[in-house]
């Protein structure tokens, strides 16, 4: 009944309506056509709307006559959209309804496309709630962005962005690694000989530091910046934001690089004995341990658009790799040297790499094409792309960030350059701010580069300023939304299509994945019976009476088939013979 | 139920003393009772009677000299089946006023019940009091003890014990009382001896005696009462009123009884046992007798009386002429059947009187109930009627049945007429059948052989018309091996295509980027270093071939092999460095049918691993669901993301909002829409025949459906 109510009751309020119009006065006439004739539709669907409008529209016109004061919406309708605000929410094609289609299949497709507008509409709607645009380095005539100096900038900037330009010299235990938290908050630095120190990098805040008194090859947090874990010379260990070592995790030896995945919840640990292995840390499992036979691993990067990870070789080629599968999903030949460093874009779209050829290629790994390559004199050691495409590439002690590198035009000059003191070891942007952090022998440095970070974060997802209790919630609602590692794949939009692979072929998979075959009849297995009659020659017999099955079927099918013939074989003679008969023979006896 | 399920169901036998066909009840010889009686018979009579018009006896004639005979009832199971798709048919014409309800409920994007919410908000105060009953217990349990101590409920002034504390007595008054109350305790003590002596008394005509006495007294009462206290008379009048009803409801004074029985069969020959049955049905008649109120329309009465007084008369009057109705002058409309028997029974007047006797009874009786029954439905009165004189006309009885299933029939006989033709139809094609089947054998085989050779010649058709298709089979069939030619022809360019070009793919022009910074040591050492390093690595194009190499290698591991399946020496000479011919090996060398190209086929720097990603597969969705075509249409249904991450919060509520929403503890009342007492919707399920009766109303008609 429910669904019957509303088309009535529409109905009443535009007869009521109708009916409340006030009497036509000369002056509205021309107007009034005009309005009917604009927009007869608006009308319409405004007058079910509410009554407020109607009553809205009378009071004027009885106040003042001689006014043509009739209030009228300015912007009628719906606020519009622009339609590149509209194009960027854009999720696949449009469905249409084909022709003589039944009524079911055309409620489901109307009701899901209306369904996926409205949602496009209001996503592109609510864009608008995201004001911030990104910063940028702007030099005078003919002065080079690369020749100003971090100082200038500093000094040009406010106090808090200022302060974002500093360095640790922490030249004991060098060179560093580090990593920043993923809301871009927390700091964590490694050094080669054993420091590892965590800062809330922002306020300076320093919230653990240690000597593991192992050779530390790398370091990255977990999912929140409450756990870390620390490559160390043997083991992996996982600690606390307090320093203290949670976990030694024996399974993963002699790790050199490694990855978090953070909608996974997984671990990728490269080692030097070239194994390439995930850990699930939010049940500490070993998800897959895959031997990617092609020797030491010490160049690693994921790709964030579908979590398949990618591995440098010494023979120049790079792989991904996924969790599912033992070999490589793609390996691609790019350098003629060994690879020295890789990494890709926010979007999945774009990888860069570097090697011991000097060269700096970017790749499309959509199509797995290069798109340009250039020649870095010293060659980069060190790769990383910021949220918003700048990439910086570490030169010996100097660091050359790029802009428009992802374009299809090859760069002539980087868009800025910082020399350290010491050999650069590891290079990160920090996430939702324009800072680049620097790990080298001489400490670490973190430096702006304006325009790096993404001005608009996802409060939900990732937010900078979250407190203790939000984090909690967060990591409730994260472990509950934690995507499976079976999905993970070169194309991610494979969930939503339909398998169509045979029935064979599936069938094969199972058994693979079973490790049987649930089709397979069961062998025989006689019961055992009591009072002697389970005696080794009773269980023969009992065997023997099912035993050839299959056989005995086909065999007794094939008799029967046999008879059948030879019965229609015998009945059409006996046919012919009959009509070889005379009528008068039935008299005969 | 149970004591009957458990006991084994014994057929009562008949006894049998003599040998005959027919056995009547009374074990005696019954001869001529299960024959029929054949026109024939009655011919007879009807022509040697001078009474009977020539009309009927020519229709007689007639019927007697037609051959025509009546067309068999269709058996049960067939009228039941028509019976069946009609009713089917009708339910279903009244169920599909539904169909647009439902309808429009599949297509609702979300249903919310119950259906006919109360509006929530502030209610009128009449409403909410009008409208409050005692519902929850605790409620009852108040109220149930505010009655048991008599508080008042409503409004609370004075309780009960109060005002009768208010009311306290003078002495006097208290003593007066008391006298009273002793005086009738003595007095109802009294009774009750005497009542107790009177019980003992085993006399029956002492307590009939006393019976008619009170019955009397009552009367006279009655009487008084009428004037005095008209409400004290009502209650009786509705006191007789229950007595009449239970006389009517029951067959206790209706000879039927095991008393009234033998008192049948002794009435042939004892004038009181006559008496008493009369007596019996006296009493039947005064207690179904209806009690006429006064108030009541006078019109109905007056022609009740005019009915019934004549009957009383008779009554009273002696008994021959009471109980004969011959002799009444109300006569039925069944005149001239009975006058034919009369005339046939003129010798036995004695006899006849007797049986007379109880044939007027009941025919009286019929008066009465007729009499009563006026407001009753014709149709009922008809079949309650010929139940009475089942006895007296088996014919009637017949035609009555007809008349009670004259509709059904009327519906039937259009099916009737319908089947007899198809029937028909079905026995000449059974005859035509048969007379084939009594065709000469060779007729048939002749067709059976021609059949054969219009076989054959298709075959030769089919073998010149497949000469088409089978021509251009051999130049398919060569045209394969050339490809596989051409293809090996082509290998070689191809394989030189596939080197990676090292222009296009690795020393692809570089640009060599300007860098503000040298290099902060630039040792001549070191660059020397560098260079050697890069020598290294530059070692020969190993790199690049090696890559080849595997690409080739999987390449070759995902080509199908080609089964060689000579055999040397097998149909021609074989020995050590003998090869089989050239032909042999082509002719048994076994190709399946290459695979779809790789997707790694044009990029000649990247490998890209065929094998299916099972794992993302058991997450699929593997067969398209219902209302799509195709994959398309539903991959697009499902292409927007529905979860937070991806829309706004109002967009994901709208988008998983449950299909149905129902409110904790409320009753969902089936739907219903015209009738005020609501669809009645229930079923009643049958476990002894394991049926379930559904019975609801439809929206605007009140009748029931019933359907199992």
């Amino acid at each position: 009944m429910s669904a019957v109510m509303p088309e009535l009751l529409t109905s009443t309020h535009v007869e009521k309506m109708k009916k409340k119009k006030p009497p036509k006065r000369y002056w509205e006439e021309t107007e009034n056509t005009d309005q009917s004739q604009r927009r007869p539709e608006e009308e319409e669907g405004k007058a079910g709307q509410n009554q407020n409008e109607s009553t809205v529209k009378e009071r004027p016109l009885k106040r003042k006559n001689d006014e043509r004061l009739e209030k009228k919406d300015p912007f009628p309708g719906e606020a519009p959209i622009p339609h590149k605000q509209l194009q960027k929410f854009q999720r696949g094609e449009k469905c249409k309804v084909p022709a003589g289609a039944r009524r079911r299949l055309k409620e489901a497709i109307t009701s899901s496309e209306a369904m996926s507008e409205h949602a496009q509409k209001q996503a592109a709607r609510y864009d608008l709630l995201l004001p911030e645009d990104a910063g940028f380095l702007e030099g005078d005539e003919d002065e080079d962005t690369n020749t100003i100096s971090q100082d200038d900038i500093a000094d040009a900037v406010d106090i808090t962005s200022g302060s974002k330009y500093f360095s640790l010299h922490l030249s004991q235990f060098g060179p560093y690694r580090l990593d920043y938290s993923r809301t871009g908050r927390h700091l964590l630095v490694g050094g080669k000989k054993g420091h590892v120190a965590c800062i809330d990098w922002q306020t300076k805040d320093l919230m653990c530091e240690m000597n593991v008194m192992e050779t530390v090859n790398d370091v990255k947090w977990l999912h929140t910046e409450a756990m870390f874990a620390v490559a160390q010379k043997r083991w992996l260990y996982i600690y606390d934001s307090k320093g203290v070592e949670l976990h030694c995790v024996k399974k993963f030896n002699d790790v050199l690089r490694m990855q978090f995945l953070p909608y996974h919840f997984l671990l990728a640990t490269a080692s030097a004995t070239g194994f390439l292995q995930y850990l699930d840390v939010s049940v500490g499992k070993e998800v897959a341990a895959i031997c990617t036979k092609m020797g030491r691993l010490d160049v690693m990067a994921q790709n964030p658009h579908n979590a398949v990870i990618h591995l440098g070789h010494p023979n120049g080629t790079i792989s991904l790799w996924s969790p599912n599968q033992k070999e490589p999903l793609v390996k691609m030949l790019c350098h003629r040297g060994a690879v020295r460093s890789l990494t890709v874009d926010k979007t999945g779209t774009y990888m860069v790499t570097s090697g011991l050829d000097r060269k700096l290629k970017v790749y499309d790994i959509r199509a797995f094409k290069p798109l340009h390559s250039c020649f870095l004199p010293a060659g980069a050691s060190c790769l990383s792309l910021s949220q918003r495409g700048l990439l910086s590439a570490a030169t010996g002690d100097i660091v050359q960030v790029y802009q428009n590198i992802l374009g299809s035009s090859p760069v002539s000059k980087p868009y800025m350059a910082h020399r350290l003191r010491g050999q650069i070891w590891g290079l990160a942007y920090c996430p939702f701010e324009d800072v680049l952090g620097i790990g080298h022998g001489e400490g670490f440095t973190s430096m702006i580069v304006p325009g790096a970070g993404e001005p608009n974060f996802d409060a939900l997802d990732t937010n900078p300023f979250r407190s203790y209790e939000q984090r909690q919630e967060w990591e409730v609602k994260a472990l509950l939304e934690k995507v499976q590692p079976e999905l993970i794949g070169l194309h991610p939009e494979q969930l939503s299509k339909v398998d169509q692979a045979s029935f064979e072929q599936r069938h094969k998979e199972q058994v693979e994945a079973l490790g049987f075959d649930p089709l397979a009849k069961v062998k025989f297995k006689p019961k055992t019976k009591k009072k002697g009659r389970s005696s080794a020659g009773a269980i023969e017999k009992r065997k023997r009476k099912v035993a050839h099955e299959d056989q005995r079927d086909e065999i007794r099918q094939s008799v029967q088939e046999r008879t059948e013939r030879e019965k229609e074989l015998k009945e059409k003679s006996n046919e012919k013979k009959l009509g070889n008969k005379s009528t008068l023979d039935r008299f005969r006896k | 139920a149970i004591s009957s399920m458990g006991s084994r169901k014994r057929k009562k036998q008949n006894e049998r003393s003599e040998a005959s066909v027919q056995v009547s009840e009374f074990f005696v010889n019954a001869e001529g009772t299960g024959e029929k009686v054949n026109l024939s018979d009655l011919l007879g009579t009807v022509e040697k009677t001078s009474g009977a018009s020539n009309k009927t006896k020519k229709q007689l004639r007639n019927l007697q000299s037609s051959k025509e005979t009546l067309e068999l009832p269709l058996n049960k199971q067939q009228t039941e089946k028509i019976q069946r798709g009609i009713a089917y048919e009708k339910t279903a014409a009244e169920v599909s006023c539904w169909r647009n309800i439902i309808l429009q409920n599949q297509k609702a994007e979300q249903m919310v019940f119950p259906l006919n919410q109360e509006s929530p908000g502030p209610k009128r105060v009449e409403q909410v009091v009008a409208g409050w009953k005692v519902q929850t217990p605790l409620e009852q349990e108040i109220f149930r003890l505010l009655h048991i101590n008599s508080q008042p409920v409503d409004d609370p002034v004075l309780t009960p014990v109060e005002e009768q504390s208010l009311k306290a007595m003078s002495l006097e008054e208290a003593k007066i009382r008391r006298a009273e109350l002793q005086k009738a305790r003595a007095l109802q003590s009294y009774y009750e001896a005497k009542a107790k002596r009177e019980k003992k008394i085993k006399s029956k005509k002492y307590h009939k005696v006393q019976r008619k006495a009170k019955c009397k007294d009552f009367l006279k009462q009655f009487d008084e009462m009428v004037k005095t206290n008209p409400e004290g008379a009502l209650e009786e009048l509705k006191k007789m009123e229950l007595s009449r009803m239970e006389e009517r409801m029951s067959l206790k004074h209706q000879n039927s009884g095991k008393w009234a029985k033998s008192k049948a069969i002794m009435a042939k020959y004892d004038d009181s046992a006559r008496k008493a049955m009369q007596e019996q049905l006296q009493m039947n008649k005064d207690l179904t007798q209806k009690i006429v109120v006064p108030s009541d329309d006078e019109h109905e009465s007056n022609e009740e009386g005019l009915e019934t007084i004549p009957d009383f008369v008779n009554d009273s009057e002696p008994v021959i002429d009471s109980v004969n109705p011959w002799m009444r002058g109300q006569l039925t409309h069944e005149e001239p059947e009975v006058s034919c028997v009369t005339t046939e029974d003129v010798q036995t007047a004695e006899e006849e009187n007797e049986e007379e006797e109880l044939v007027g009874e009941f025919e009286r009786k019929r008066k009465l109930r007729q009499a009563d029954e006026e407001d009753l439905i014709p149709t009922e009165e008809e079949r309650k009627r010929a139940e009475d004189v089942v006895e007296v006309s088996d014919k009637e009885e017949e035609d009555d049945d007809d008349d009670d299933e004259e509709e059904e029939e009327e519906d039937v006989s259009e099916f009737n007429t319908l089947f007899r033709l198809m029937r028909s139809e079905k026995t000449l094609e059974g005859s035509n059948q048969t007379r084939e089947g009594l065709n000469t054998p060779g007729q048939e085989d002749e067709e059976g052989l021609l059949n054969e050779g219009q076989i054959r010649v298709r075959n030769i058709e089919d073998l010149e018309v497949l000469g088409e298709f089978v021509d251009p089979q051999p130049i398919a069939e060569p045209s394969l091996p050339r490809t596989a030619a051409v293809e090996a022809t082509s290998e070689p360019p191809y394989k030189k295509k596939r080197e990676i070009d090292l222009k296009e793919v690795l020393t692809k022009e570089a640009k060599a980027v300007k860098v503000p910074f040298l290099p902060t040591v630039v040792d001549e050492e070191e660059r020397d270093e560098q260079i050697s390093i890069i020598k290294e690595a530059f070692a020969g194009d190993d790199v690049i071939s090696d890559f080849i190499k595997d690409k080739s290698k999987l390449e070759a591991a995902g080509r199908p092999e080609v089964v060689d399946l000579t055999l040397p020496g097998w149909g021609e000479w074989g020995g050590v460095g003998l090869k089989p011919s050239r032909w042999k090996r082509k002719r048994f060398r076994i190709k399946t049918a290459p695979p779809p190209p790789r997707q790694d086929q044009k990029l000649p720097d990247v490998i890209i691993s065929e094998n299916r990603n099972a794992s993302v597969a058991s997450h699929q969705v593997s067969q398209l669901p219902f209302p799509f075509q195709n994959t398309a249409q539903f991959e697009s249904s499902i292409r927007t993301p529905i979860g937070p991450t991806w829309n706004t919060q109002s967009v994901v509520k709208n988008m998983t909002k449950p299909k149905v929403i129902t409110k904790m503890g409320a009753i969902i009342e089936p739907m219903c829409s015209g009738n005020q007492q609501g669809a009645i919707t229930h079923a009643n399920t049958n476990i002894k025949n394991n049926s379930t009766v559904y019975t609801w109303i439809p929206p605007a008609t009140a009748k029931n459906i019933v359907f199992v």
